[in-house]
C-alpha cells in the first residue's frame, strides 16, 4: 500500500483531499448552489420557492431601498477596517518590539476576549452605550459634563464601535506577524543611510509590513460587511446592515429568493475582495 | 586631538545593566587608515563599532568623528556608513534603489543620484544588476551591494561589522583583497570588526586587539604578531608555546628558570613582573629549531637551548609540527618548513635539542 502510494502521488493527494473535500462539497458548495438557484426563482406565499425562473430578485437588489443598505454596509465595513488599522497597527508595533516573554503575554491578553462569546461581548457594549440608562451617558450626566444624553446608541457609531472592538484582534495578529519577521538591522541600515524616524517608517517598515496590513484588513472587512449580530443589537433596530436585511427576508418576510439574491451579491463582493487580497499577497511574496 | 584623527574614542564605557561591554576604551584612528577591531565574540568590538555609528550611546566617555564630538547624535546625523554583518539589504527594493537610498535621504538631485549609483555599482563590478532584487543575487554579490550602498555616500568613515563572515572561505579570501584595494582606491577610513585574526592581519594598517571590553594592544600587524604585549594577544594572534617558568633575574639580562633548574634568557618581560614571580615564557613555533647533538655550535648568551625528545610529528604540507618533550617536562611545538626532499626527517622518540633566539622569548604574567 505504502509503495503504491509513493509511486502514485496523485492518488495520495486525492486521499488526503477527500475527507475535507467531501465535507465542503456537501455542506458548503451544495448549499451555495441551492442559494444560487433560489435567487432565480419566485417566492412562495409562506416561504419556500415556486419553480419559476425570474430575474426579478436581482432587479430588486438594485432598488435604492436595498442597494443603499449595501452601500451603507460597505461604508460601515470600510470605516471599521480603517479604525481597526488605526488602533491595531501601533498596538502590533508595540507588541512586536517587546521582549519575547512580554509579547506572548500581550498576545494572550489580546486573544482572551476574542475567545469569549461574541453575543455576550456585544450585549456588554449595550450596557455601556444605551442612550438613557447606559453607563457612559449616566456617568457623564451625573458628573455634569453633559446636559443631555449623547447619541451613542442605535446608530452607525454604535455599530462601528462594536465591530472595531470585535475584530481588532484579527487586524493586530497578521500585522504583528509581519513586523515580527522584519529584520531589525534593516531599520538600523535605513537610519545609517540618513533616514529620519518618519522616513524609516514610510520607506522600510510600512512597505515590509504591508502584507500583514492587507491580510488584517481583509480579515476585518469581510466579516464586518456581512455582520448581523452587532447591527441587530447595537443598531437598536433602527440602523441596519445588509446581514439584517437578508435574515429578515428569510425569517420575517418569507421571501427566500430575494434573500438568496442579496446573499449572492454579497458573496460576489467578498469574493472580489478575497481575489484582490490573494493577488496582492502573491505579488508581495514575489517581491520579498 | 590631532587633525589627522578620523575617529577618536576617549575613555568610552558602555554598560548593559550590570554587564560592562566596553570598559574604558580609548582609540585614535587615523585618517585614511584601514583599522581593525579584533577579538573573540563578546569582547566589545561590535558594541564599539555600534557606538561610532550611533546605534548605541556610550554610558560615559566621548566619541569624535573628524574632530567633532558626536554626543547623542542619531545615526542619520553622523558622517559614517555601515556595512552590516548580514548585509541588511532592503528586500522590497532593487539593487539600484538600495544603493540610491542614502543619496535620496540626503536630498541629492535625481541626475546626480543616477550617476553616482551607476558609478558605485561599476566600482563593485555589479554594473548590469541594478534592476535585480537582492534575493536574486548570490551572497558575494549581496556583499558588494552592501558595500556600494555605503560607499556611494562618500562617508568620512566606513564601518564594517564582520562583513565577510557569511561567505565561504575562497570567496572570503578574494573579497579580503578586493576590500583592501577598494579602500586604497577611495581613500576612506575603514573600521573593520572581525574575530578572524588572519583576516585582520591581511588587510589592516593597524589592529586593536580587544578582550573582555578592553583594548589590550594597538599595533601594526607585524608588531602585533612579533611583539605582543599581553598573554591574551600572544595566544589569540597566531599560535605560540607557553612554558611555565619563574623569573630568576631582570637585569642586566632577563633570565627565567624552568622546572629542573634550566635557566634561559628572554627578550622582553611584561611590565610589573618582579624577580621570583611565576610567569609564562612564550615562543612562537616557527622560531624554534631542532638540532642533533653534533650539529650544535657554541652556546652564546642570546641563544636558548634545551634538550628534549621528539614526541609527535604532524605533517601539514608546508610544515611539519614537531612536538618535543623538554627535559623540564614541558612540551613545545616547533614548526619546521618542509624545504628539502633529501632532509632526514625526525622520528618519534628521537633525542633532540631545541634552540631559539632569546629575543623571541617573551615573558608574560602567569594569568
Amino acid at each position: 500500500m505504502q509503495q503504491f502510494l509513493r509511486r502514485h502521488p496523485a492518488v495520495q493527494a486525492w486521499l488526503l483531499l477527500s475527507p475535507g473535500g467531501l465535507f465542503l462539497s456537501v455542506f458548503f458548495i451544495a448549499p451555495l448552489f441551492i442559494v444560487l438557484i433560489y435567487s432565480f426563482l419566485q417566492r412562495g406565499t409562506y416561504g419556500g420557492v415556486v419553480w419559476q425562473f425570474t430575474f426579478e430578485n436581482f432587479r430588486r437588489v438594485f432598488d435604492p431601498l436595498y442597494f443603499n443598505t449595501f452601500l451603507r454596509s460597505a461604508y460601515i465595513a470600510i470605516l471599521t477596517t480603517f479604525f481597526c488599522l488605526l488602533l491595531g497597527y501601533p498596538l502590533a508595533y508595540f507588541i512586536a518590539s517587546r521582549s519575547p516573554r512580554t509579547r506572548s503575554l500581550m498576545l494572550l491578553a489580546l486573544m482572551i476576549p476574542f475567545w469569549t462569546n461574541f453575543l455576550i461581548r456585544t450585549y456588554a457594549w449595550l450596557t455601556l452605550l444605551r442612550t438613557n440608562t447606559g453607563l457612559i451617558n449616566t456617568a457623564l450626566l451625573s458628573l455634569g459634563v453633559i446636559a443631555a444624553p449623547l447619541p451613542l446608541f442605535g446608530n452607525d457609531f454604535a455599530i462601528i464601535v462594536g465591530l472595531v472592538y470585535g475584530w481588532l484582534p484579527v487586524m493586530v495578529l497578521p500585522i504583528y506577524a509581519a513586523l515580527d519577521r522584519l529584520d531589525p538591522s534593516l531599520i538600523e541600515a535605513a537610519r545609517d543611510l540618513y533616514a529620519s524616524s518618519a522616513q524609516v517608517f514610510r520607506r522600510v517598515i510600512w512597505p515590509l509590513s504591508l502584507p500583514g496590513v492587507v491580510a488584517g484588513s481583509m480579515l476585518v472587512f469581510i466579516p464586518a460587511l456581512g455582520s448581523f449580530v452587532t447591527p441587530a443589537i447595537l443598531g437598536g433596530g433602527k440602523s441596519l446592515m445588509i446581514g439584517n436585511i437578508i435574515s429578515n427576508q428569510f425569517l420575517a418576510a418569507h421571501d427566500w429568493p430575494f434573500g438568496s439574491a442579496l446573499s449572492m451579491l454579497m458573496m460576489t463582493l467578498m469574493l472580489l475582495g478575497t481575489l484582490y487580497y490573494f493577488r496582492s499577497t502573491l505579488k508581495a511574496e514575489a517581491d520579498a | 586631538m590631532s587633525e589627522e584623527c578620523a575617529v577618536e574614542l576617549r575613555d568610552v564605557v558602555k554598560a548593559f545593566g550590570p554587564f560592562v561591554a566596553v570598559n574604558h576604551v580609548s582609540l585614535q584612528i587615523r585618517d585614511g587608515e584601514f583599522f581593525s577591531l579584533l577579538g573573540p565574540s563578546g569582547c566589545g568590538k561590535t558594541t564599539s563599532l555600534r557606538m561610532i555609528a550611533g546605534f548605541e550611546m556610550p554610558t560615559s566617555g566621548h566619541i569624535y568623528i573628524g574632530g567633532a564630538q558626536q554626543g547623542y547624535l542619531p545615526p542619520n546625523k553622523r558622517p559614517v556608513n555601515t556595512v552590516f554583518q548580514q548585509y541588511a539589504l532592503f528586500p522590497h527594493m532593487t539593487v539600484a534603489q538600495n544603493v540610491a537610498f542614502g543619496l535620496e535621504m540626503s536630498h541629492a538631485n535625481k541626475g546626480e543620484i543616477g550617476r553616482r549609483v551607476h558609478e558605485a555599482l561599476e566600482m563593485v563590478h555589479l554594473g548590469g544588476l541594478g534592476t535585480r532584487k537582492p534575493k536574486q543575487l548570490s551572497g558575494g554579490q549581496q556583499q558588494r551591494v552592501a558595500l556600494a550602498r555605503a560607499l556611494v555616500n562618500r562617508p568620512k568613515v566606513l564601518l564594517l561589522d564582520e562583513p565577510l563572515g557569511a561567505l565561504d572561505l575562497k570567496l572570503r579570501k578574494a573579497m579580503q583583497i578586493e576590500l583592501k584595494n577598494l579602500q586604497e582606491q577611495v581613500g576612506i577610513t575603514f573600521i573593520y570588526v572581525t574575530h578572524d585574526q588572519e583576516e585582520a592581519l591581511t588587510m589592516s594598517d593597524r589592529i586593536a586587539v580587544m578582550d573582555k571590553g578592553q583594548v589590550l594592544q594597538v599595533a601594526e600587524p607585524e608588531a602585533l604578531y612579533e611583539q605582543p604585549t599581553h598573554r591574551f594577544t600572544a595566544d589569540f594572534i597566531g599560535e605560540t608555546n607557553f612554558i611555565p617558568a619563574r623569573v630568576a633575574a631582570l637585569s642586566p639580562t632577563i633570565l627565567v628558570e624552568l622546572a629542573g633548574g634550566i635557566r634561559l634568557p628572554a627578550g622582553w618581560v611584561e611590565p610589573g613582573i618582579a624577580v621570583g614571580d611565576r610567569v609564562m615564557l612564550s615562543v612562537r613555533p616557527e622560531k624554534i629549531n631542532l638540532y642533533e647533538a653534533h650539529e650544535l655550535e657554541e652556546l652564546t648568551a642570546t641563544t636558548c637551548r634545551v634538550r628534549g625528545v621528539v614526541e609527535r610529528l604532524v605533517y601539514v604540507g608546508t610544515d611539519t609540527h614537531h612536538t618535543v618533550r623538554l627535559e623540564s617536562g614541558d612540551r613545545v611545538v616547533a614548526r619546521l618548513q618542509n624545504l628539502h626532499v633529501d632532509e632526514e626527517p625526525w622520528e618519534m622518540g628521537e633525542a633532540t635539542t631545541v634552540q631559539w633566539e632569546a629575543a623571541h622569548g617573551r615573558v608574560f604574567k602567569e594569568a
